[in-house]
């Protein structure tokens, strides 16, 4: 028989990365489209300068964030797998309306579900390149340098703007479906906490140990000091769920 | 709670670290202080020709006081003989026509059309003595006017109909004594009267920049760099710097802004990077004509009509001619918004050799070669001067007409107000054929505007171009300017992707609400 335990999940570098991410997509989006010439809000040349900046904080994030995966070796997490797939792609389609379980069992070493790793790798590798690479090109296609002004090999912006463009639209689209689909979890609110506080309530066995103290601290990250409040204490995961 | 503060100041403190870090921070425009200290030098002679000798004494003969120039200035006689100020031609490259010799010597215009046949009054700002008709002595150094350029009295007066002749019984004595470089006046004097009035021709050049604030041009400006011509249009040997592409067809001997403000002139690189594509004026002369007005249109067609069997004229409320009958319909603006075309410098013009194309929606008078492709074009504002000029429908060239003559009944269309035979006189001077038809066809004249640079803070702003609607840049073509350009196919594409996503949730959210709600009550059964 299943049972609810706390884990702790996500870590503070892993939150702070998600939401600074969340929070700059947003951001480049607004500021992006005013420069698209959708909508007037910051004028155009604030608009433009925040934007730049913004990408800048975007650029740098991606870096620490690179080098964070590697040496936590949570980029493994994103390895696409084709076990459950099928299952998860159905669980989706008719499962979660006939209150079946999630087919994907979510623990700390594998957090994601073989949908999610496959989205979220194609966000690593392909959209988020061509969102920084064309964005960098936006920038640097024609640069002042002593005195006058050079330029890469590119001779006009069109195919740098239309791409970046095309992928803004690909995350617009990216971010209503996530927004969607984080209330899919146990409870409809359980994931948003959970990317919070850091702590979800996962599923594990009778009796099965639960995978946060089997794996003993597998990313040689000291667990989050519990919280003020009893529902996030660590010791909880021997005893009865509270609800 | 805590855990709340501590999450959202992981947030924001990072971000505010890296704005703080990536701010421009404040700085001094060093070359702009440099050049302001280097003109607001005056100008101080190295000669008081008062002071010579030879200049000490009465002049009747034009001619003579060139003479008695050239007899201490040796060599500039000589080398006046090459200027284009002089020679009224020069030598240029045309693609599609190979080496040419054009000026106002050969070349028509939107104007008056052309100095055939008109000469005695239209060089009266030829820089020289006696420019009649086609036989003038092109290399008679005694022939040079000097005073029209170098006269520091602002009197000098060239004759009306006097074909470069000055006013006859002036006191020369003052001024051959008061010689020196050309202030703008000098300059003015034919510059600023071009098309036959006050800032009839170019717009961005008339009598008021003599006066004007630094509102109006932020170089000549008196309370701004009160700068002369020359001070840009620099010259050597009197090949001076500078090209009017009614009549220049080169990308060479230009005066440029970069000869003094650099290529990267901008504190801001993001302004500096559009200097690749985007001429200076575009941006620093939003608009032209800013004090009187300049003439738009200039309709021939309707010349000759009479009032009580009289010639007669209509004024606009500004009390600019919008109608004569020597000269037909005219339009008339002032503080013109320029239109933009890619220019890379180099020009072709309308010969009278040319055939006119009728299935063209107008003729060209000057084509401003460039386009976006091309790495030496860059957008430029253009005063666009449209019209209606007579043409031979038969031989399908552009005709001229005989306007001018000092008497009455001998075909200039001024005096006489007769089309057809002011035609037949100007063709038989010219000595090309004519059908003896005549009809009109509308014409174009390009003339980047250059002059009336306002100040920086009159400059366009970032939204004067990067607008959806409306924005100057709207009939430029083939380059992609942010918040103006769009593609329907990606933005519709990109909208459809989105409308798609949010009803696929909103779909899947009610389904998923109902069975929950189905699953409950078959519960509670």
């Amino acid at each position: 028989m299943a049972k609810i335990e706390k884990v702790y999940i996500y870590k503070l570098y892993e939150r702070f990365w998600h939401w600074t991410q969340a929070f700059l997509i947003f951001f480049l989006a607004l500021t992006g489209f005013e420069v698209h010439g959708s909508f007037t809000f910051f004028g155009f040349e604030n608009a433009v300068d925040l934007h730049n900046k913004a990408a800048w904080a975007f650029i740098i994030l991606t870096i620490f964030t690179i080098f964070w995966h590697f040496t936590t070796g949570e980029w493994k997490q994103y390895l696409p797998t084709t076990e459950n797939l099928r299952a998860q792609a159905e669980y989706y389609v008719f499962g979660i309306f006939r209150n079946a379980p999630h087919p994907t069992r979510k623990t700390l070493i594998s957090k994601l579900n073989p949908l999610q790793r496959l989205v979220y790798l194609s966000l690593k590798i392909l959209v988020f390149p061509v969102m920084i690479a064309s964005g960098l090109a936006y920038m640097f296609y024609r640069y002042p340098s002593q005195g006058e002004i050079r330029q890469l090999g590119i001779e006009s912006l069109e195919r740098v703007a239309v791409a970046h463009t095309i992928g803004a639209y690909v995350l617009i689209a990216f971010v209503i479906v996530h927004l969607y689909l984080i209330t899919t979890g146990h409870t409809v609110t359980s994931n948003l906490k959970a990317m919070i506080t850091g702590w979800e309530e996962l599923e594990t066995d009778e009796g099965e140990v639960p995978e946060s103290k089997t794996v003993k601290d597998p990313v040689g990250e000291k667990m989050e000091k519990p919280g003020a409040e009893p529902e996030i204490n660590p010791n909880s995961y021997n005893k009865e769920p509270k609800n | 709670m805590k855990n709340t503060v501590t999450f959202i100041l992981s947030v924001v403190i990072p971000l505010v670290i890296i704005t703080v870090v990536l701010r421009d921070a404040t700085r001094e425009n060093k070359l702009l202080a440099e050049l302001k200290e280097e003109y607001s030098q005056p100008h101080i002679p190295s000669v008081d020709h008062s002071k010579h000798e030879v200049l000490q004494r009465d002049f009747d003969n034009p001619h003579e006081i060139t003479a008695t120039c050239i007899s201490c200035h040796t060599e500039r006689g000589e080398e006046l003989l090459n200027s284009f100020h002089f020679t009224w031609e020069r030598e240029d490259y045309i693609e599609g026509r190979g080496v040419t010799y054009l000026g106002k010597r050969n070349l028509i215009n939107n104007f008056c059309t052309g100095i055939f046949s008109n000469e005695a009054t239209c060089n009266r700002c030829h820089a020289g003595f006696g420019y009649e008709d086609k036989n003038f002595d092109f290399t008679n150094q005694y022939n040079v006017d000097c005073l029209v350029c170098h006269d520091n009295t602002g009197n000098y007066e060239k004759l009306r109909g006097g074909a470069g002749y000055p006013v006859p019984g002036q006191d020369f004595r003052t001024i051959v004594q008061n010689v020196g470089r050309p202030t703008k006046s000098n300059c003015g004097y034919c510059h600023f009267h071009g098309g036959g009035g006050n800032n009839v021709k170019h717009g961005d050049l008339e009598e008021a920049l003599l006066t004007a604030s630094r509102q109006v041009d932020v170089h000549m400006g008196v309370d701004g760099g009160n700068m002369d011509c020359v001070d840009c249009h620099t010259a050597t040997n009197h090949v001076m710097k500078g090209r009017y592409y009614g009549v220049s067809s080169a990308n060479t001997r230009r005066a440029t802004c970069e000869q003094c403000h650099t290529a990267a002139p901008h504190l801001d690189q993001m302004l500096n990077t559009h200097v690749a594509k985007i001429a200076c004026q575009t941006c620093h002369i939003p608009e032209y004509a800013k004090v009187n007005a300049t003439k738009m249109y200039w309709d021939w067609s309707t010349a000759g009509e009479l009032e009580d069997g009289k010639a007669f004229e209509l004024y606009d409320d500004q009390g600019n001619p919008i109608y004569q009958s020597i000269k037909g319909d005219a339009a008339w603006q002032t503080n013109v918004i320029p239109e933009y075309l890619w220019f890379n410098g180099t020009a072709d013009h309308f010969l009278l050799s040319d055939k006119v194309d009728t299935t063209e929606a107008f003729l060209r008078i000057n084509t401003l070669f460039g386009e976006a492709s091309d790495p030496e074009s860059r957008i430029y504002p253009v005063k666009v001067h449209r019209g209606r000029q007579p043409y031979d429908p038969v031989h399908l060239s552009i005709l001229q007409a005989k306007l001018w003559d000092r008497e009455a009944g001998r075909g200039a269309l001024w005096l006489d107000l007769d089309w057809e035979r002011a035609l037949e006189e100007g063709m038989k001077y010219l000595d090309r054929p004519y059908s003896g038809q005549w009809d009109f066809v509308d014409t174009e004249m390009y003339l980047p505007v250059n002059h009336m640079v306002s100040p920086a803070s009159e400059a366009l702003q970032c939204q004067d171009c990067h607008s959806r609607a409306n924005g100057r840049m709207q009939f430029v073509k083939g380059t992609y300017i942010p918040a103006k350009t769009t593609y329907a196919a990606v933005d519709n594409m990109g909208v459809l992707l989105i409308i798609l996503s949010i009803l696929g949730v909103i779909t899947h959210a009610i389904i998923r609400y109902i069975s929950f709600k189905k699953a409950k009550t078959s519960t509670n059964v």
